[in-house]
């Protein structure tokens, strides 16, 4: 007889990475790939198209609280922060980055001034403060809304007000925010320019946005074809657009509607959960406001690469730190610019998508606890040996 | 009663600015959307690998279509990106080596972004040269061979007009530029999937894609970046080193997945798809110059993309005639300008007046067509010139 091989889904803990499509992008992108036309051009099939993208544009534009002529469509938020970062450097403004930032905010144009972080992930803000003083140049500061690897968030009103006192514009990157914290509360604070990602917003990956609230205008790195106001040429995704939207929308009523707080519910069990049966394990930036969805967790001496590998052969999937280059596990940037020291090259990165299960916290804490306690194990006999 | 000429449903012959995507390629996708929505660079985990081997056989198909390696695919948003990473990136690699050469030569006819990415360049110290065509729409190689030099860095010559549908020989020219060492583009948004493209045999080092132009989704396009002898590019924007540092942030997935497929059903299908299309199109061209006298062909006569005509009209202009059949999709010229009144500047490239330009239609058959679709469409457009005549 042949035995039914027993296999449960993975428990999905990577939203920071990319989050599920939720079921309302999922509608509008599927209707948007049944679209014929280019949204350019001028037939009615091509109206038909140009009316799903400009009525993607206002909704993202009403989550936000902007104009919709405010939102630029871009492949991503990679894109968006590059077109900010460049073009604040074309017109000879100088860039200041928190070390935090990612990848893309700190190769996007050089020279980048780097702001360093505190202890507990903040950007520094008396340091900052002193780097605007110390040259009367026009800047743009680039801080992003909460990192991506230890989920804490940025003071951005503080920062705001820096870059008003000091003429700076104010770029942040806020591909971490949909679905965890208000947008348009961060936009008020006094936001000249704004990075989202369609993937990270409860949409598909291929679609993002720069959202220019106060009417600066960089220029486009892509050229060709006028669109997007001539800021991004290219044919809009319109598909991933219009998903980007539904699931943005989606996401913000979610957020609002409790469920938000309903992963910081099973985060705060997780933390709790593993302080009684895994005390050797550290909770990153413990102290500091982070994302509801978002524990960095540091097991001491263990290499994050063979943590996340153990807890993908128990079928839970998470990361070291950001997804992005090459797939290789290296010492976490982020957590090195907080001064973690040696914790830096043993923290994994949990981040709860909006559909974690019920269970999501209890099935976690047991595979973790499994792993620490068989690395233990291990580590006693290779003592003995 | 209404006659035969108003469809219910539009006919679609705008298959230039964009081609529906095809059934197959939706339901490629349409997993990678959902229940597979792993970010393919966490190999990490399961469902990041999964992601990531869906990606990478969607390159092998891609690069099967021109045969290229899989390894010589950078995935970009779209052609636009492709182009402007290929243009740019070259000018601004050779730049940060202290290259000698400096020119950058391309062709009047060129899609806008080809264009203005070679312009852009003469800010950053390079020498833009854009050269005419000839009344066929054809880049004459005598004046490519006279403007190429050991001081030029970079030909890009498209592999088939947008407009005109015109399929250059692009091997000579490649042989022309290679005489002094220079690095050939070709923009092939409109030639991929539609007429057999094959790196090897053209010569040439850059090669940009379009998913959407080929049944694909919109939303990514490729550069074929030759390894052997190697080709450098700098990015034109960085991040997260995705595409071995040429072209960072996430890649999409679902969308790749869906070019890959396009990709393989175009290679499977394109000999025969072809020759279909040719028919059809070249009914409906006897179709309408019996029944229009003075219509003229623009482009050249053989040289031209199997579902590709463009038209001058005698008498009526073009809006006109579009007005008059709202049940046709049809387009004055490129989707990205077509908002605009201006006349388009690839008609005025190949000599003609702007009143010629603005009589002039762009015909673009694809693989929904079918021949009732041309029957009408060719029903449509003969009355409406008709009545146009009337109303002049």
């Amino acid at each position: 007889m042949r035995r039914a091989l027993e296999v449960s889904a993975p428990l999905y803990l990577d939203a920071n990475a990319t989050e599920p499509l939720r079921p309302e992008a999922r509608r509008a992108l599927t209707e948007a790939l049944d679209l014929v036309g280019n949204p350019s051009s001028v037939h009615a099939v091509g109206r038909a198209a140009r009316c799903v993208l400009e009525g993607a544009r206002e909704q993202v534009a009403a989550v936000l609280g902007v104009a919709s002529a405010a939102v630029v469509f871009t492949s991503g938020a990679t894109e968006a922060n590059a077109v900010a970062l460049a073009g604040a450097a074309r017109q000879g403004r100088r860039v200041l980055a928190s070390a935090i930032e990612h990848d893309s905010v700190l190769a996007a144009t050089a020279p980048i001034d780097v702001v360093p972080a505190t202890a507990q992930g903040m950007v520094d803000l008396p340091a900052l403060r002193a780097a605007l003083e110390s040259d009367p140049t026009p800047a743009l500061v680039a801080v992003m809304a909460a990192n991506n690897e230890t989920g804490v968030v940025q003071p951005i009103g503080e920062v705001a007000a820096l870059c008003r006192r000091f003429g700076a514009l104010l770029h942040v990157d806020a591909a971490q925010i949909p679905g965890r914290l208000p947008l348009s509360e961060i936009l008020s604070a006094g936001v000249d320019s704004l990075a989202l990602s369609a993937h990270k917003a409860g949409g598909s990956k291929g679609a993002g946005a720069l959202v220019l609230a106060s009417g600066w205008w960089p220029g486009p790195l892509v050229r060709g074809g006028g669109q997007e106001r001539g800021l991004r040429g290219g044919t809009e995704p319109l598909p991933a657009i219009a998903g980007f939207a539904a699931g943005l929308l989606a996401a913000e009523a979610w957020r609002a509607n409790g469920g938000a707080e309903r992963l910081a519910a099973l985060v705060g069990e997780i933390a709790a959960e593993l302080r009684e049966r895994v005390p050797q394990a550290v909770v990153v930036a413990a102290d500091a406001p982070r994302l509801p969805n978002t524990l960095a967790l540091a097991l001491p001496a263990v290499p994050a690469a063979t943590q996340v590998m153990l807890l993908d052969l128990a079928g839970v999937c998470v990361s070291a730190g950001s997804a992005c280059s090459s797939g290789k596990v290296t010492e976490s940037r982020v957590l090195r610019a907080m001064g973690l020291g040696p914790l830096s090259a043993s923290t994994i990165r949990i981040s709860l998508p909006w559909n974690a299960p019920e269970d999501a916290a209890g099935r976690f804490v047991a595979a973790y606890a499994a792993m620490a306690s068989r690395l233990a194990a291990r580590a006693v006999e290779a003592a003995a040996a | 009663m209404h006659g035969p000429i108003a469809p219910s449903r539009p006919i679609y012959l705008d298959h230039h600015a964009t081609t529906p995507c095809d059934p197959r390629v939706v339901a490629a996708m349409l997993p990678w959307f959902t229940e597979r929505f792993g970010n393919p660079h966490s190999a990490e985990h399961a469902l990041g690998r999964e992601a990531e081997t869906a990606v990478e056989q969607a390159r092998e198909e891609v690069a099967a279509l021109i045969g290229a390696e899989a390894r010589e695919i950078v995935f970009t948003s779209g052609a636009t990106e492709a182009n402007n990473l290929a243009i740019k990136g070259v000018a601004r690699f050779a730049r940060a080596q202290a290259g000698p050469r400096r020119r950058i030569v391309t062709v009047a006819t060129e899609h806008k972004c080809v264009l203005e990415s070679v312009r852009d360049l003469a800010a950053e110290g390079f020498e833009p040269v854009i050269l005419p065509v000839r009344p066929d729409g054809l880049l004459d190689p005598d004046v490519l061979a006279s403007a190429v030099d050991d001081s030029t860095l970079l030909v890009s010559v498209m592999a088939a007009n947008n407009e005109i549908g015109v399929v250059p020989d692009l091997s000579a020219l490649v042989a022309i530029a290679k005489r002094f060492g220079v690095l050939v583009h070709s923009d092939a948004a409109q030639a991929a999937g539609k007429i057999v493209l094959d790196v090897a045999a053209l010569g040439v080092d850059l090669l940009s894609l379009s998913a959407h132009k080929m049944y694909g989704p919109k939303g990514v396009g490729a550069l074929y970046v030759r390894r052997r002898p190697r080709v450098r590019l700098s990015p034109v924007f960085s991040g997260g080193g995705q595409e071995r540092g040429l072209r960072s942030g996430t890649l999409p997935a679902p969308l790749i997945v869906g070019f890959g497929e396009a990709a393989r059903i175009a290679r499977a299908e394109m000999a025969e798809e072809a020759a279909r299309l040719a028919s059809l199109r070249d009914t409906l061209w006897k179709r309408l110059s019996a029944a229009i006298p003075g219509l003229r062909q623009n482009g050249h006569p053989s040289a031209r993309l199997p579902g590709n005509l463009n038209l001058t009209f005698p008498v009526a202009r073009a809006a006109d005639l579009m007005a008059r059949c709202p049940g046709l999709c049809l387009s004055t010229g490129s989707a990205c300008s077509s908002a605009e009144i201006e006349p388009s500047y690839v008609l005025r490239a190949i000599g003609l007046s702007e009143a010629e330009a603005g009589r002039t239609l762009r015909i673009g058959l694809g693989r929904s067509t079918s021949p009732a679709d041309i029957d009408l469409a060719a029903a449509a457009l003969i009355a409406a010139h008709e009545a146009c005549v009337a109303a002049a």
